[in-house]
C-alpha cells in the first residue's frame, strides 16, 4: 500500500532519515539544511523517533559527533550546507579514511564570498576528494529514496564509507511535491540495525586513528579507492532491491534519458535535470536528437555506465553548476580525463550555468545545445567552459 | 574502597611506546587508567599521546582508543557517549586523554561545546604547556616567561609574554560537577581525583601538569622532582572543585621560591641570573604569592 503524501522536500528527508533509526544525529544550524534537522529535533521531542540528539556548537563538531558515535557501532546522521560543509571537510576526509559509514544529506549551497543562501553544487563538490561517496537527488521523492539507500550502501561491510546525499537548497528542499514514504516494517526489512565487525568495543579493545607513514599510508588510501570501484556494482544491486520493493526506479550510478541515437547528449546532476528533460523533450519533439545523461551517482564516478550511454553522439553538453577557479567545472574535468585517447569519444564541451541560483530555463538549455551544435560543426572543442547567462555589463576588465 | 588504594596490576597502558625518556605524560596516563579501571573508551587528540602510542600495527593501549583530529577530541567524545546511551551500554565510560594545545588551544571550543551539552565524559589535559610534538611551540597553556620555539628570549624579549589561561576556571564556569588540578609528580593525588571524577557523571576536567624533560631541558631522571617543585612553588596548584566549590586543597608543606624551579629549567634559563629580568622573575613570583594566597595552599 503507497502512502502517499504532499511534503516538503526537508520533511521528506526527515522521514527517510527517520525509517532508518539512526542511533545518533548532530546538527547545527545552516540555510537551507535546517528544517530538515528541526523536523527530526521535533520527531524526538515528540517520542516518534528514539534517537540521540546532540545538539552541537559548529559542524565541525556535527561532524564529529556522527563520527565518534558510528566509531562506537551506532547508526548516525548529520545534514549541512556550505559553509558547513566545507567546515566540516578536514572531518570528513579523516572519517572516510576510518571507514566509518554515517549518512548525511549535503543540502547545495554556494560558497562565500560573496555570501548568499541561493543554491549551486560548489559546496559538494568541493568535497569530492575526501573519500565520502557522493549522490545527487532531482526530486523529494528521490531525495527520501537515496537516504533509505544510502544507510545500507554506507554500511555493506564491502564499502564502509560515509555517504553523502547532496539535494538542491531551496528547490528542493523547500518545495512540496507528493512523496511516498515507506512503512517502517518495510524499511526495517530493507535495512536492518547496524551491526558493524569493529567498533570501540571494552571487551576487544583495539586502537583506532593510529600514526603512519609510508610503508601503509598508500595502502590505506588505496583501499578506500578499491572500496569505491567495488561500490559501484553494490550501489547498482541496492537501488535494485530497493525498486523492487517500492516500485520506483530512479536508475543506476546514472539515468540514461532518451540517449538511444542521440547525437548532443547534455549531462547535468541535481534539480535542473527536470529542467533539462523538460527541454530534452521539446528539442526531441522538433525533431533534434538530443539525449540527456543524469549523474546520480558523482563519487565513485561512473564513467564506463556515462560511457555506455553517450558511446555514438557526437558531442556532450556537460551542465554544472561549480567551478574550479583558474580551470574548467568538476563533472567537465571527470569526464574529459576518462574519455581522453577513447576512440569514437564525443566531443565534451562544458557549460556553467545556475552558479548562486541563476535561473536555468528552457532557453538557457536550448542556447547551450545550440552552442554545443556549433562547436561540433567547426569540429573544435571550447577553449574555455560557456558560462551561461554571464552578464559582461557587469565585469570589468580583466575579471 | 577509594580508587587509590585499589589493588590494580593490570597495566591498560603497557610499556614499548615511543615516548621520549622520562615523559610526565606516558606515566600519568598510565595511573590514570589504573584509576579507570578497563571500562572505559579513550578519545586521544592529535599531539605527543597519539604520535607515541600509534605507529600503525603498534599499540600500548588495552582499552578501546581512537584518535580523530587535532581539534575535535571533545566532540568525538560526544558521539561515542550518545552512542553508548543509545545502546544502553551504561557500564562504560567515556575519557578524554590529550594535550595542553588541543586542549587549551585548537580544541578549545569543542571542548567549551561539550561541557555546555553536559556530555558524560571525563576530559583529562596531560598539561606540558606547549606544542611537543612540533618542537616546542607557544601555546595557551605556556607558563609566563617560558622561552618556547616561537616565542624565543631575545635580548628585547624575556619568552612568552602572556599568562597561562586559567582553563580549569573557565571549564568550572560552565557549572560542570567536577573539576581537579593533579600533577603527575603526586601519583596517590592523581589517581583518588580521578576515581573521584569517576564517581560524577556529565562532563568532567582534571588538568594534569605532566613536565616534558626533552622541551622544558632537565635531566629525563628529574621529571617528578621539576614537577614537585612546580607543585612546592605555588605554580601549580592542586585542588578539586565540585559543583563549583573548592573542596580540596594540597597544601605545601615547604614552600621554595619560584627561583628554584625555573632554575631547574632551561626554558626559564634566560632568566637568569636576574639582573636582566629581575622583574620578571619577580612577577612569576608574584603569580605564585597570588596563588598560595587565593587557594590557601
Amino acid at each position: 500500500m503507497v502512502d502517499l503524501q504532499v511534503l516538503e522536500g526537508s520533511e521528506a528527508v526527515a522521514f527517510a532519515v527517520k525509517a532508518c533509526r539512526p542511533h545518533v544525529i548532530s546538527a547545527y544550524p545552516i540555510s537551507p539544511q535546517t528544517h530538515i534537522v528541526e523536523r527530526l529535533a521535533k520527531m524526538v521531542a515528540d517520542g516518534e523517533l528514539d534517537s540521540q540528539y546532540v545538539r552541537v556548537e559548529s559542524e565541525f563538531s556535527a561532524a564529529s559527533v556522527i563520527s565518534g558515535a558510528s566509531a562506537a557501532g551506532s547508526r548516525a546522521y548529520t545534514a549541512s550546507s556550505s559553509q558547513g560543509l566545507l567546515l566540516m571537510t578536514e572531518v570528513l576526509y579523516a572519517s572516510a579514511g576510518m571507514r566509518l559509514p554515517f549518512v548525511m544529506t549535503g543540502v547545495n549551497r554556494a560558497i562565500s564570498v560573496p555570501i548568499s543562501i541561493q543554491v549551486d553544487h560548489q559546496d559538494t563538490i568541493s568535497l569530492r576528494d575526501s573519500g565520502v561517496i557522493q549522490f545527487y537527488v532531482e526530486s523529494s521523492q528521490e531525495a527520501y529514496d537515496t537516504h533509505v539507500a544510502a544507510f545500507k550502501i554506507a554500511e555493506d561491510p564491502g564499502i564502509l564509507l560515509p555517504v553523502m546525499v547532496c539535494m538542491d537548497g531551496w528547490i528542493l528542499t523547500h518545495s512540496y511535491e507528493p512523496v511516498s514514504v515507506m512503512e517502517q516494517v518495510e524499511a526495517d526489512r530493507f535495512l536492518p540495525p547496524f551491526r558493524p565487525i569493529n567498533f570501540l568495543d571494552v571487551d576487544d579493545p583495539k586502537s583506532w586513528g593510529s600514526y603512519a607513514e609510508e610503508n601503509v599510508l598508500m595502502e590505506f588510501k588505496y583501499a578506500i579507492h578499491a572500496a569505491m570501484n567495488y561500490g559501484k556494482k553494490r550501489i547498482k544491486e541496492i537501488f535494485s532491491e530497493l525498486a523492487e520493493l517500492t516500485g520506483r526506479n530512479h536508475g543506476g550510478l546514472i539515468e540514461a534519458y532518451r540517449t538511444e541515437g542521440a547525437e548532443v547528449i547534455l549531462m547535468a546532476m541535481g534539480s535542473v535535470v527536470g529542467t533539462v528533460k523538460e527541454a530534452v523533450d521539446a528539442l526531441r519533439s522538433e525533431g533534434k536528437k538530443i539525449g540527456l545523461v543524469k549523474i546520480r551517482c558523482y563519487r565513485p564516478f561512473p564513467y564506463e555506465d556515462i560511457w555506455n550511454a553517450i558511446h555514438g553522439a557526437k558531442v556532450v553538453g556537460v551542465i554544472e553548476a561549480n567551478f574550479s577557479m583558474g580551470s574548467e567545472g568538476a563533472l567537465g574535468m571527470d569526464l574529459k580525463a576518462k574519455l581522453c585517447g577513447r576512440r569514437n569519444a564525443p566531443l565534451v564541451l562544458d557549460f556553467i550555468a545556475g552558479l548562486g541560483g541563476r535561473e536555468v530555463n528552457e532557453g538557457t538549455i536550448r542556447e547551450i545545445v545550440q552552442r554545443g551544435m556549433e562547436a561540433h560543426k567547426r569540429g573544435i572543442p571550447l577553449e574555455e567552459p560557456y558560462w551561461a547567462g554571464l552578464d559582461p555589463t557587469m565585469l570589468t576588465q580583466g575579471g | 574502597m577509594p580508587a587509590e588504594q585499589m589493588p590494580n596490576h593490570e597495566e591498560l597502558f603497557v610499556s614499548g611506546h615511543r615516548a621520549c625518556h622520562g615523559c610526565g605524560m606516558a606515566l600519568a596516563v598510565r595511573h590514570v587508567l589504573k584509576a579507570t579501571g578497563k571500562n572505559v573508551i579513550v578519545v586521544t587528540p592529535t599531539g605527543c599521546l597519539e604520535t607515541f602510542t600509534s605507529p600503525y600495527g603498534y599499540s600500548p593501549w588495552r582499552v578501546p582508543w581512537i584518535h580523530h583530529l587535532f581539534e575535535n577530541a571533545p566532540s568525538i567524545a560526544s558521539g561515542v557517549a550518545a552512542a553508548l546511551k543509545a545502546q544502553k551500554r551504561d557500564s562504560v565510560r567515556v575519557l578524554v586523554i590529550g594535550g595542553d594545545g588541543g586542549t587549551f588551544d585548537i580544541g578549545f571550543g569543542a571542548l567549551s561545546g561539550m561541557l555546555e551539552r553536559g556530555d558524560d565524559v571525563l576530559y583529562i589535559c596531560v598539561d606540558n604547556g606547549a606544542y611537543m610534538n612540533t618542537g616546542g611551540q607557544r601555546s595557551g597553556a605556556t607558563p609566563m616567561y617560558a622561552a618556547t620555539t616561537t616565542d624565543p628570549a631575545g635580548s628585547v624579549s624575556p619568552g612568552k609574554l602572556q599568562r597561562k589561561k586559567d582553563l580549569p576556571a573557565i571549564v568550572a564556569a560552565h557549572g560542570v560537577p567536577y573539576v581537579a588540578t593533579a600533577s603527575v609528580a603526586y601519583l596517590k593525588d592523581l589517581r583518588k581525583k580521578v576515581g573521584r571524577a569517576m564517581e560524577y557523571h556529565g562532563p568532567r576536567y582534571i588538568q594534569i601538569d605532566t613536565p616534558c624533560p626533552t622541551v622544558w631541558g632537565f635531566p629525563s631522571d628529574r621529571t617528578l622532582e621539576v614537577g614537585r617543585m612546580g607543585v612546592q612553588s605555588g605554580l601549580i596548584p592542586l585542588f578539586e572543585m565540585e559543583d563549583g566549590t573548592i573542596t580540596t586543597v594540597r597544601k605545601i608543606k615547604k614552600k621554595i621560591p619560584v627561583e628554584a624551579y625555573l632554575k631547574a629549567q632551561k626554558r626559564f634559563s634566560h632568566l637568569l641570573p636576574v639582573d636582566l629580568w629581575h622583574e620578571e622573575v619577580q612577577q612569576i613570583q608574584d603569580i605564585a604569592d597570588r596563588n598560595i594566597e587565593k587557594y590557601g595552599l
